[in-house]
């Protein structure tokens, strides 16, 4: 390779001579990545994420520090750290904060991502990728949980084990290899302090790049849902777009140095947050003979698990019904002879399975259903508009009614189970699923109003 | 990324000059290479079994039930698990009766959880006076609470028995789950038989 001059001098020259990918990787993604100029307050939170992530990193290195993986010594080395560590409470509670921190971040990104259609062609990826860490998150809040050796995390862990002991045929002894053992023990905790130390973060942040680099080859959506690459300068450059660095870097600090205030407010003034960020029962040794009175998940896995509990065998009829309904929309209004033939075979082995398979077993698959359901929206999700700004009001509202029943199905997952409480979350739950199931047809209809050409900016 | 890209880059071979014995050893190489990676991943898998120590903790335990005063129950631990002993009383024994028509499966016909022979009967008992059956309910693994007498719990409504606190599963005084439940089994009856008239043995049943 012939030698270069750097355009670059001093010290910065001498390695981008023999280093040229970090100047240029420093371009593409950070000084030359042009992002549309229109972002609102919505797109702070990948970057709060981030931010979240390398708190939990590091305070989790700190604690794995005095923490000890032992069932019989578990619990008493986390109140170790919390009394006898110099700052050990600090760093403890920055960790447990920054896990429903992280939820609330992750679950706005999400939101900002629903309604400007951040996932629509051609970001399908991205938001695939997006999923997956997701999915990785709960798996990383799960496997730490069970850490402390409390009563909630013992309890908790029994639960959702237990959940794939309803998988017919292999379960119960799937159910024992992942546990290692025939009850939650040391053997189960050892393994989950190794996923939640190592294998998930491992994974977690290959995806986190694949994330990034998958959204900077696409470039970033916005408020108005429009292409900005559509319209470019005689330099290749988006003329609605402005360098990442240092626009939105600045931007980012700021929203982060506001984020931190309230994080840090919590972590002195309501670390435990009224028992949903720390329950109280957790601060009970785990008893494996003793259930609490009242166990719930911490409060980001409640709505996916009052769906596993409003699976009843009362509702069952109204899977049935759903199902057939779904069938019959199919084939009226996709005339595929794959379709038409498929859909009523799917139908009636469905419908043959939710008599014949216990309840339990499909109280899991729904739990599942509702968190994968969400890999599907940029094929679901239809409309001619990205962004709910050009799209019919009632779409909107429609998403929010989503939302509400999100956050209630979460609010009755932490309530004690009562026969009223079921009804509702049975409502919810149906209303959750018909938002996404019929979303191929609602998201077509009404008026859309015109989408501009390029976006809608007023400098300030 | 190189700015000096040579011209004389890599060309890829037309399809005529393909070494087709080359392309084959590669291949044969690539499943050898397979399946040594699957035969290396065995082990790793294999780890997350129960361990030998694991297996060898399910020792039975021997229990001296003459203690138990009328009415209550105790807990022992066998495998980890919370093993229920209950000495009923009559009127307790009626509550099971009476309770036919509500439970689930009043014969204890499922196999999920087998039911041993020697408890396949209303009581779920050998000895109608003692229960005695694993205190982990069939949903998701949680410890009910009880027994609660009747009409002193809202969800057992006039029925006594026992209530697990995670979702809402009832059980009568057989540990029968009562009708349209999340669980969808009776509470299990371990392993056991009586030494002698006060000892009883949890986790073994064999008759020699």
């Amino acid at each position: 390779m012939a030698e270069q001059k750097s355009q670059y001098t001093g010290v910065l020259g001498w390695v981008d001579e023999r280093m040229p990918t970090l100047m240029a990787e420093y371009k593409k993604h950070l000084s030359e990545y042009y992002a549309p100029k229109n972002f609102n307050i919505w797109y702070i939170f990948g970057g709060l994420a981030i931010t979240v992530l390398v708190i939990q990193i590091v305070t989790g290195i700190f604690l794995v520090m005095n923490y000890k993986p032992d069932a019989s010594l578990a619990f008493a080395s986390v109140e170790y750290i919390m009394r006898d560590v110099p700052g050990g409470w600090f760093i403890r509670y920055m960790h447990s904060t920054g896990a429903s921190a992280f939820f609330i971040v992750v679950y706005l990104h999400m939101f900002r991502g629903l309604m400007y259609g951040s996932y629509r062609k051609p970001r399908e990826l991205v938001w695939v990728f997006g999923c997956l860490i997701f999915l990785c998150l709960m798996g990383e809040a799960f496997f730490g949980y069970l850490l402390p050796w409390g009563q909630m995390s013992y309890w908790g862990a029994q639960v959702i084990v237990n959940l794939f002991g309803a998988i017919p045929l292999i379960g119960p002894d799937l159910a024992v290899f992942i546990r290692g053992d025939y009850v939650i023990g040391d053997a189960t905790l050892n393994r989950f302090f190794a996923f939640h130390v190592i294998a998930i973060p491992l994974v977690l942040l290959g995806l986190i790049v694949a994330h990034i680099l998958a959204l900077h080859d696409v470039g970033s959506n916005n408020p108005d849902g429009v292409e900005i690459k559509k319209h470019k300068d005689a330099a290749g450059r988006p003329l609605d777009g402005i360098p990442f660095h240092p626009y939105y870097t600045v931007h980012d600090i700021f929203w982060t140095a506001i984020f931190l205030m309230l994080f840090f407010a919590v972590v002195f003034f309501a670390p435990e947050m009224g028992g949903y960020f720390l329950e109280w029962n957790n601060f009970i040794p785990a008893d494996p003979l003793t259930t609490p009175n009242h166990i719930a998940p911490v409060w980001y896995f409640t709505p996916f698990y009052s769906i596993l509990r409003a699976t009843t065998e009362q509702f069952m009829i109204w899977m049935a019904v759903g199902t057939i309904g779904m069938a019959a929309l199919l084939i009226l209004t996709i005339s595929h002879t794959l379709v038409r033939a498929v859909v009523p075979v799917a139908t009636i082995l469905l419908l043959l399975g939710y008599f014949t398979l216990d309840p339990k077993f499909w109280g899991v698959v729904l739990m599942g259903v509702s968190v994968l359901i969400f890999f599907g929206l940029p094929w679901l999700d239809q409309s001619p508009a990205r962004s709910m700004r050009y799209r019919p009001g009632w779409h909107f509202a429609l998403m929010m009614v989503w939302v509400v029943a999100f956050l209630w199905l979460g609010y009755l997952g932490t309530q004690p189970p009562t026969p009223a409480g079921t009804l509702v979350s049975q409502v919810l739950t149906l209303v959750y699923f018909g938002f996404f199931a019929l979303m191929p047809w609602w998201s077509r209809m009404g008026t859309f109003k015109p989408v501009p050409d390029r976006i809608t900016f007023v400098a300030h | 990324m190189s700015t000096s890209t040579s011209a004389t880059g890599g060309q890829a071979p037309d399809s005529a000059s393909v070494d087709k014995e080359r392309r084959t050893t590669i291949m044969v190489a690539a499943a050898v290479g397979g399946a040594g990676v699957v035969a290396a991943a065995a082990p790793f898998v294999a780890s997350f079994a129960p361990s030998e120590r694991a297996k060898a903790a399910g020792a039975p335990v021997e229990v001296d039930i003459s203690s138990i005063p009328a009415g209550e129950k105790i807990v022992v631990e066998w495998r980890g698990l919370p093993v229920w002993i209950l000495r009923r009383t009559p009127e307790m024994l009626q509550s099971v009766k009476k309770a036919d028509p509500e439970v689930a499966d009043p014969n204890s016909q499922r196999t999920q959880y087998p039911t041993p022979e020697y408890a396949r009967n209303e009581y779920r008992s050998i000895k109608p006076e003692f229960l005695i059956t694993v205190g982990v309910c069939t949903h998701l693994g949680c410890s009910p609470t009880g027994p609660y007498a009747a009409g002193s719990s809202a969800q057992l409504g006039n029925d006594p028995g026992f209530v697990c606190p995670c979702h809402g599963s009832t059980f009568d005084l057989a540990g029968r789950v009562f009708k349209n439940k999340p669980a969808p089994d009776n509470l299990a009856v371990p392993p056991h038989k009586y030494l002698s008239d006060t000892v009883v043995l949890i986790g073994d049943d064999s008759k020699a």
